[in-house]
């Protein structure tokens, strides 16, 4: 193959999770992938630092997760699609720049392949402690997009999805993945190229006099890059049409509800969730990521010994899905939130739901609870 | 010396660079950080590059918001990591000129990592450092270049931390281009970004220009600060770098000059040719 033509081919693959979303990348258009090794993250780098090249792109590893996420957000700014990835205590380092890429408005995918936390952890082995950190890590008001994949084929689809949220809204959005589908390896298809959506920078279509870098007009300004002669200013200070520093109170208004407003007025469309047998459910299991698999081996199990159980599998952590729940809360279900970790999304299904009706399971050890203990937890909350 | 005529822009020229909507400037009453700007846009203008082409990147402080004030695209990020933003810029597209505009606190204190792993990786961008041996936006507290002795918000009986020697720092470090001035050597600070702009590599200058404000040198006015360079200064190109640390005894010297200037191919000429041949021959 020669250049140009070495994006993975449409077809049929067995692929390992972070491998699928490396090949999700490049054919969502990634050029650029700064980064720092972490386990268990490390086959992206590894795969980037051979594939890009390949595709005219360019990979550096940098000197740590700061960096990294920096440089993502300055070769964004240079019109590249650009990429990070990391697992938790990378995550942690990148926060302040992810309220950056916010506050200037810029497209960045950064993909979290969770372990287990809190601090150093379970470096090897999987968690899922890193839901709220996803939202609420950097400090301010913000809002990021976060996908929940469950497999390598959605490790694919859905890094792909997330470079056009990302574009789409110029935010940063975040592939949260955890250690056990990263390195899951299954069968990933990959479509004809002209199914696949692919969404590009919404260029500016006025001249360099008449631009202005936040034009509160539109709920997502065109973005002008550097060396377009547009001459921007943007600062992570707060700032006005114009990108200068202001401290106007009713300029930080409008500028917190439009940067807000980006996601959250367009949150049904961004969000996704997916269901299986919850229309006659008493009890609603909620999972995301490798645990919605177990669950939905444990509904089944449960179905088959006549407990009328469904599952609520979130595929976006934030925005959070919450009208459906309330639907499904509103017709006197019960609900038992399952995740590796101590009580994360359970809080966020707590907001929907009465208190006493939400159930949870605290599980961190470092795998994924199998479908006998969830299994045997549906039966004690439905034994009551 | 060359004795070419050298034309230099005329001030209209130069504040068509500026963003004059944006005045007054956030910089105090005899501050060296405004000379150093205007020498940029003078090399700008001078350096044959289509304007366009030329980035400002700063992170926080004082001498971060300079490209606040210059009508290119400036991009003011967070607290020390402007070098890594500049990178990511230059990587992905070479036809820029990018510069990192910079304090001692934010480019080697806090951002310290990177500053050094630019150098080593030679990546092809223009750090200016305004040495001005403290935090002044914050009121005055010791950084990484805060000369030992110097009373400061923070060291309120005397600094007994010790302060890095720039010049001796960069270079060690494998720099191709390194150079310190003052502020009272406008001409000598166009001339020398005028040179960084070619290097191909890290460029490295450091401009001496302590704060009246919040340092020893307490309320100094501009022209008595002045008078204090001309009298501290002395040029030599050829200095021995272990000597060029700078001090708070007013008798010490400010050795300034360029004092380094090597053959140097940058990371990011490398790579492209790295993935032309990844691109050209199928390999990998």
């Amino acid at each position: 193959m020669k250049n140009g033509s070495r994006l993975l081919k449409p077809g049929s693959y067995f692929m390992r999770g972070n491998n699928a979303c490396v090949e999700g990348a490049l054919i969502a258009g990634c050029r650029f992938f700064g980064g720092y090794p972490i386990t268990p993250s490390n086959e992206i780098s590894a795969m980037m630092a051979r594939r890009l090249p390949q595709v005219g792109g360019y990979f550096i590893q940098f000197e740590d997760e700061i960096a990294s996420i920096v440089s993502i957000i300055g070769a964004a700014n240079a019109g590249v699609k650009s990429m990070t990835a990391t697992s938790g205590p990378g995550f942690s380092l990148m926060q302040e720049a992810i309220g950056l890429a916010f506050m200037i408005e810029t497209p960045i995918v950064i993909v979290n392949v969770q372990r287990g936390g809190p601090s150093t952890g379970l470096p090897t082995q999987v968690g899922q402690g890193d839901f709220m950190q996803t939202h609420f890590g950097s400090h301010g008001d913000y809002e990021t997009v976060v996908y929940l994949p469950n497999s390598p084929q959605e490790m694919f689809d859905m890094t792909i999805k997330a470079f056009n949220t990302a574009w789409r809204y110029r935010v940063p959005v975040v592939v949260l993945s955890d250690q056990m589908v990263g390195h899951m390896i299954e069968k990933v298809i990959v479509p004809e190229y002209d199914e696949i959506e692919i969404v590009d920078r919404i260029k500016p279509e006025v001249p360099p006099e008449k631009y202005l870098p936040f034009d509160s007009n539109y709920l997502v300004p065109p973005m002008a890059v550097a060396g377009e002669g547009y001459r921007v200013h943007l600062t992570g200070l707060a700032h006005d049409e114009r990108g200068y520093p202001t401290t106007d109170h009713g300029n930080m208004m409008k500028l917190l509800n439009r940067l807000l407003g980006k996601i959250r007025k367009n949150e049904r469309k961004i969000a996704e969730w997916e269901e299986y047998m919850t229309d006659d459910a008493d009890l609603v299991v909620v999972a995301f990521g490798i645990t919605s698999r177990s669950a939905l081996k444990a509904v089944k199990d449960a179905r088959d010994q006549g407990y009328k159980v469904g599952l609520y599998r979130l595929k976006t952590a934030w925005p959070f899905p919450y009208w459906r729940i309330r639907e499904l809360a509103d017709e006197g279900k019960e609900f038992l939130v399952v995740e590796i970790n101590m009580g994360q999304a359970v809080r966020v299904v707590r907001e929907y739901v009465p208190f006493e009706r939400v159930h949870h399971l605290p599980w961190a050890p470092g795998k994924c609870p199998p479908p006998e203990v969830i299994l045997d937890k549906i039966k004690e909350v439905l034994g009551r | 010396m060359s004795s070419e005529v050298v034309i230099r822009p005329s001030i209209d020229e130069i504040k068509s660079l500026m963003r004059v909507e944006r005045l007054p400037h956030i910089w105090c009453p005899s501050c060296g950080i405004g000379i150093v700007a205007k020498a940029y846009v003078e090399a700008v203008l001078r350096s044959g590059k289509p304007v366009d082409k030329h980035v400002l990147v700063s992170g926080i402080g004082c001498s971060s918001r300079m490209p606040g004030y210059i009508k290119l695209d400036g991009y003011h990020v967070i607290h020390g990591r402007a070098i890594p933003f500049a990178v990511g810029m230059k990587t992905v597209k070479p036809e820029l000129e990018v510069t990192v505009f910079a304090g001692d606190g934010d480019l080697i204190t806090i951002g310290g990592n990177h500053f050094i792993h630019a150098i080593r990786r030679n990546d092809d961008v223009n750090v200016i450092m305004i040495n001005n041996y403290t935090y002044g936006m914050t009121g005055g507290q010791y950084g990484g270049t805060t000369p030992p002795g110097s009373r400061t918000l923070t060291s309120p009986y005397g600094h007994i931390e010790g302060s890095f020697n720039m010049p001796l720092f960069v270079a060690s470090l494998g720099a191709p281009f390194v150079a310190r001035w003052t502020a009272l050597h406008y001409r000598q600070i166009v001339d020398t970004i005028l040179e960084m702009f070619k290097v191909d590599g890290f460029a490295f200058l450091e401009v001496v220009t302590p704060c009246i404000i919040y340092t020893d040198m307490n309320r100094m006015d501009a022209v008595s600060f002045m008078k204090m360079f001309r009298d501290r200064v002395v040029i030599d190109h050829n200095a021995d770098l272990r000597d060029v640390a700078l001090s708070v005894d007013p008798d010490s010297k400010i050795v300034v000059g360029k004092f380094v200037s090597r053959e140097s191919e940058s990371f990011q000429t490398k790579y492209r040719r790295l993935m032309e041949k990844v691109m050209g021959d199928g390999s990998g």
